[in-house]
């Protein structure tokens, strides 16, 4: 996703524009809320209020935000790459298979500072195994990685069905579910730490897979821009003859970094089902690998952008609830409606803005931005 | 004769659970013939299905909701067009964009106008589209073999189902046929050749992408307002998805495209027929592996295994007028 | 008095800062066939994309037959009677010849018409001027000479009284060019002006009656082409540019680093891009490949650096065999001492994106020196970039800016020091000196000088003629994917650009 445009200062690039873009979304939706008859101003109040206004409001916010800056890493790993990796959703899903074997097997025996490390290790290594068929694909065959990422969403869900109604359900209930994990397979609360800060929460899933999220957020940055691999991956995602010419070999490039896409889309299990429900259940993921596509182009595909990201759009979950608790007339869905107007704007659509800025920067100072920018004819 | 009953009543399936699979195919051939990947089909039948049904209760005329379905449907098209096209952007994220859209517009505009969990109310028969009987079907419903086969398979199916498989002769026509066709297939393949030939790429591009969002907008309408009464909340549950592979697995081809959704709508009847029903030879199938064959059989098209699917060259490149 | 079909008067065009056609003025008259000539980059394609309205000049007026015309569209340019035949054919690979003949010039919303209109139409056509081809034959299935008959004959479907053709034998064998060249004789017999871009002079001829030479932007000369000769046109086409000679002494060269043998290369469409060349370039000189662009210059310099596949032949590097089969490993490759500066820089030489420290290990990312166990070396990486930085002159001097930033020559500068400073036994420069300013000309030259100096094998492939003259040792000259004469630096302009354009290759094939 190269730019044909001219440059912006930095800032410009990467603050003002995503605002911008984030700015006209939420105009966008707040149309939407007039169209229900409600206030839009009123509305972001309560959700900001929702999301921020009590310590309860702010664990549910970084507990949604967790489960985001995980699929957020992912899509944003695979896009360094030059790979759309839409198969988040899937490889999460399939990452719940590992997590319940692990959880189940071990969890009457072992403390869960024991279970989690290989609870995390079948997560990573099932959602890399769900990616690594497309990406085998991508790279071997010439399969459109979008499709087949797809197309393994669909796949994961049947095969979950499966696993959950077959083997993983207690074989004397009816709910495709598993049993509830015992104390050795829950993961510690955070809440503590807000309450630190004097706030006081009654029961909020926020847990330690927050740090683990936080953990991964650093390791990506770390891989992208202080590893070979890293500079391996963004040499090909920029321009494959490029690649090709620096002798990085793009079978291996693209399974790599699909493979690790993947384990990051598998972690994103964690924190539902360990953290929250203490359970495997149907459709535990929900659409969080979807929102990763949202955070990461939001995030502009750098992990402090991701978290911040994530932590947006935890707020829009967790305000999101407040607001239709308060405003009967706006249901949850809004937040859905939000998040496909930020990958509209901040994805389809974003250059759409990026003249205007730049022409605005051109009459500030015409000598930092050359005229032939404007007219976008940079390359 | 109970299994040759049986048989008809799957087959009888088949084409209902086949015609939203085949509106929603169709319409991305259109888009994606000329150059436009489209993975918001099933966001667009969504808010399709859902203007339908809402109209349709509201102004208590089934002809109303299908305009209404269509209408939407082309709007949420042309912003897909006006991201992809006029601004160039990735046609992918545009289309999942499309997709939360709707997802999330359908439910809370639901809740909001009808305060039904995200439904609208129950349409009466009125506000639907009926089943046609077609003359005599009742009258040979007695004749053997036969007889069900033109009272059940071709007779007492609804309007749309009628339109869907006209769609497909006439799609063929038009691809093949007609000036606008011949165009289509051109710029989904060079748009340049288009362009030199004094044809304006970007609006010969909207205007498939219109096609798509009036066939997208009758599958919606058929989902809300003939295979249910009254719209459900994320009630194309994935039949965009399929229709997308259905149309990899047509080669991108009208009349290939409709055996591909007869296929996956007979496995999808098939696998609610047999749920847990041991099958002769190969045992009891988990009905999880028959919803999955759909998407399974696409990658394995893809993967090049089983003939080559190859895309509309143009397919998913914006149009950039070369220095 | 012959009567103009086109005149254009003072025809401006820019892109960006380039300005690739300045005050051009030309007349073409009815009924001749009109060459234009000049090198790649001359500004012929742009000039005669502004004629068939595909873009629109910056100032200046066209007229058609007297007329003042208004061509803002291909639509324009086709009711005008004006035709082209594009060197990147527009033809829908998966059509039949019919289809593509009719798309956009339809008589009706339904194709029986058009296709039954169209298919007498061909006939006819085929019978006037001998244009045979089977019209439900699909174009990928055809050869390209045909293919390229398929958009002559879009063009006289829709009525082009005036046909462009822009470097119509660069895909054709010499076969299908004389063929080519009786259809367009035919043409013009009945009264069609053709205008025929290229860059190949005995094209030019043998067929022209009028032949315009344009050179960097600028139309320089229009002769008859009876009373002209090959070698004026040569000096015309590839002009007195000033020339910047460095200071350089005797070569010294020493024994074979870099061996070719025998290689032939084809490109993706199954043409024969490089035909049977050898050579061999010694330590301590610098061996010049001149040519025209796209005599296949390209593909032998991707081939020998392993980059892409070669049908046959061979490559030593220092008496070790290269793998020429396309799965070579430039990192391998670099290992053992070949140094590549690709032609293409923005795309493979560079990641534009990417900061200048980052581009400066490009290819030499995997080196122990770059590495910390799988972490790169930032210190390592920064400091070497710094030191190339102050020791290239590479301005802004700052290694964490974006490469984008950059101007042409200080990009240059970076993959060069990149390249030199890994000290490589053989060194290989695809066109040095393309959109650099003529500060750094200077610099990089004596930068390659200095290589050779130090005992080097260099090669050198150019399109600019001085430049080849000024560094080389030993020139060889590349056309049609043959070296078709070996010359030594002190060979005259004249001598190489009869060499450039095929002239020899001919007489001496006869």
């Amino acid at each position: 996703m190269s730019t044909p445009y001219a440059k912006l200062p930095a800032w410009a690039d990467y603050v003002l524009i995503p605002l911008i873009n984030l700015f006209v979304a939420f105009v966008v939706a707040g149309f939407v809320v007039i169209l229900v008859g409600e206030n839009p101003l009123r509305a972001a109040v309560v959700l900001v209020e929702g999301a921020f206004g009590r310590g309860q409001g702010i664990a549910f916010t970084l507990f949604y935000a967790t489960t985001f800056i995980f699929s957020g890493l992912s899509v944003a790993v695979a896009a360094h790459c030059g790979l759309f990796n839409i198969g988040g959703e899937g490889q999460g899903y399939i990452a719940g298979l590992g997590i319940g074997i692990v959880c189940l097997a071990f969890d009457s025996v072992l403390p869960w500072w024991l279970t989690f490390p290989l609870a995390i290790i079948a997560a990573a290594a099932m959602g890399a195994l769900w990616a690594l068929i497309p990406a085998y694909l991508q790279a071997k065959r010439g399969s459109h990685i979008v499709i087949t990422t797809i197309m393994f969403n669909f796949i994961a869900a049947s095969v979950m069905v499966y696993a959950l109604v077959g083997f993983l359900k207690p074989a004397n209930s009816m709910a495709p579910q598993t049993r509830t994990f015992l104390d050795g397979a829950q993961l510690p609360k955070l809440n503590w730490v807000i309450e630190l800060f004097g706030a006081k929460i009654r029961s909020a899933p926020f847990n330690i897979s927050f740090l683990l999220a936080l953990a991964m957020a650093f390791l990506v940055w770390v891989l992208i821009w202080r590893t070979r691999l890293g500079y391996e991956m963004r040499t090909y995602g920029h321009s494959s003859k490029a690649a090709r010419y620096a002798g990085i070999s793009e079978t291996r490039i693209i399974i790599v970094a699909m493979m690790i896409s993947g384990a990051l889309a598998g972690m994103m299990a964690l924190n539902p089902t360990m953290g929250d429900q203490h359970n495997v259940a149907l459709e535990f993921v929900s659409g969080a690998g979807f929102v990763g596509i949202a955070v990461a182009l939001m995030g502009r595909l750098h992990p402090v952008g991701i978290v911040l990201a994530a932590i947006l759009f935890g707020m829009l979950y967790q305000g999101g609830a407040e607001l239709a608790f308060e405003m009967p007339a706006i249901s949850r869905d809004m937040i859905v409606i939000i998040q496909g107007l930020v990958i509209l704007f901040a994805g389809a659509l974003e250059h759409m803005f990026r003249p205007y800025v730049q022409a605005l920067f051109a009459s500030l100072s015409p000598r930092s931005v050359g005229m032939e920018a404007i007219k976008g004819k940079g390359a | 004769m109970d299994l040759f009953n049986a048989v008809i009543q799957v087959l009888d399936s088949t084409i209902r659970l086949s015609v939203p699979l085949l509106l929603a195919c169709l319409a991305g051939l259109y888009s994606e013939r000329a150059g436009i990947f489209d993975i918001g089909l099933e966001g667009k039948m969504l808010v399709g299905a859902f203007a339908g049904a809402a109209a349709a209760s509201v102004f208590h005329s089934a002809y109303l909701g299908l305009g209404m379905a269509i209408l939407i449907s082309v709007a949420f098209a042309l912003i897909h067009g006006f991201a992809s096209i006029t601004h160039r952007g990735n046609q992918i994220v545009s289309g999942v964009a499309i997709n939360f859209i709707a997802a999330g517009s359908t439910i809370m505009l639901g809740q909001a106008w009808f305060q039904q969990g995200g439904r609208t109310p129950a349409l009466a028969s009125d506000e639907r589209f009926g089943a046609i009987i077609w003359p005599g079907a009742d009258a040979l419903r007695g004749v053997p073999i036969l007889g069900p086969i033109y009272s059940e398979l071709i007779s007492g199916h609804s309007v749309l189902v009628y339109v869907a498989f006209l769609a497909v002769p006439f799609t063929w026509w038009v691809l093949f046929r007609t000036r606008f066709g011949l165009r289509m297939r051109a710029v989904g393949e060079n748009p340049a050749a288009v362009d030199t030939a004094g044809i304006s790429v970007a609006w010969l591009r909207y205007r498939a992408l219109i096609c798509t969002g009036v066939l997208t907008g009758i599958a919606g309408a058929y989902l809300s307002m003939v295979q249910n009464g009254g719209f459900v909340k994320d009630m194309t549950a994935g039949k965009g998805y399929i229709a997308l592979a259905a149309l990899i697995f047509a080669k991108w081809k009208p009349v290939n495209a409709m055996f591909a959704c007869l296929l996956f709508g007979f496995l999808d009847a098939l696998s609610i027929r047999l749920q847990g029903t041991p099958l002769p030879v190969i045992g009891k199938v988990p009905v999880q592996l028959m919803q999955a064959l759909p998407y399974i059989l696409t990658v394995i098209l893809l993967a090049g295994f089983i003939g080559k699917a190859i895309p509309p060259r143009a397919g998913g490149v914006p149009y950039v007028k070369e220095r | 008095m012959a009567q103009a079909a086109i005149e254009l008067i003072g025809i401006n065009k820019s892109f960006g800062a380039v300005r690739a056609n300045r005050d051009i003025n030309l007349e073409i008259v009815r009924g001749t066939i009109h060459g234009i000539v000049g090198e790649n980059g001359a500004g012929k394609s742009t000039l005669m994309s502004i004629l068939y309205g595909f873009y629109q000049a910056d100032s200046g007026e066209i007229r058609v037959g007297g007329q003042p015309a208004s061509i803002k569209t291909p639509n324009d340019a086709i009711a005008l009677g004006i035709g082209m035949v594009h060197q990147h054919f527009m033809l829908v690979d998966n059509f039949t010849v019919l289809e593509n003949v009719i798309l956009g010039a339809e008589s009706d919303a339904l194709l029986k018409k058009s296709i039954a209109k169209a298919r007498s139409e061909l006939e006819r056509l085929e019978r006037e001027y001998g244009l045979e081809v089977d019209p439900d034959a699909i174009i990928e299935e055809l050869p390209v000479g045909l293919q390229q008959r398929v958009e002559i004959l879009k063009a006289l479907y829709r009525g082009a009284e005036i046909l462009i053709l822009d470097e119509p034998t660069g895909v054709l064998t010499p076969a299908e060019a004389d063929h080519l060249f009786r259809i367009l004789k035919q043409l013009k017999e009945q009264g069609k002006t053709i205008v025929l871009i290229t860059h190949k002079l005995r094209e030019i001829m043998a067929i022209t009656d009028t032949v315009s030479v344009m050179r960097q932007g600028t139309m320089v000369a229009t002769r008859e082409t009876k009373k002209t000769t090959v070698e004026e046109l040569a000096e015309l086409m590839v002009g007195r540019r000033v020339l910047l000679r460095v200071e350089k002494g005797e070569a010294e060269a020493g024994g074979v680093k870099l061996a070719v043998k025998n290689l032939t290369v084809k490109d993706s469409r199954g043409v024969t891009m490089v035909d049977d060349i050898s050579f061999d370039v010694r330590a301590g000189e610098i061996v010049g490949i001149a040519g025209v662009a796209g005599n296949g210059q390209s593909e032998m310099l991707e081939a020998i650096s392993g980059i892409r596949r070669a049908v046959s032949g061979s490559v030593m590097l220092d008496g070790k065999p290269i793998d020429l089969t396309g799965a070579a490993d430039p990192g391998e490759l670099r290992d053992r001492g070949l140094a590549h500066v690709p032609e293409d820089r923005h795309h493979v030489g560079l990641v534009l994106a990417f900061e200048e420290n980052e581009n400066s290990i490009l290819g030499y990312h995997d080196h122990p020196r770059y590495l910390r166990g799988p972490f790169l070396n930032i210190d390592a990486i920064r400091n070497d970039a710094r030191d190339r930085i102050a020791k290239y002159d590479i301005r802004p001097a700052d290694c964490r800016l974006k490469t984008a930033n950059f101007s042409g020559g200080n990009q240059q500068k970076i993959v060069l020091a990149r390249e030199m400073e890994q000290d490589p036994g053989v060194l290989i420069v695809g066109q040095p000196t393309r959109g650099v300013d003529v500060g750094a000309i200077e610099f990089i030259h004596k930068r390659l000088i200095a290589m050779r100096d130090q005992g080097k094998a260099v090669l050198v492939v150019s399109v600019e003629l001085d430049e080849i003259r000024s560094l080389s040792d030993r020139i060889l000259v590349m056309f049609a994917g043959r070296i078709v004469g070996e010359r030594g630096p002190d060979a005259t302009e004249g001598e190489l650009g009869l060499l450039m354009a095929g002239v020899e290759q001919r007489e001496a094939a006869e």
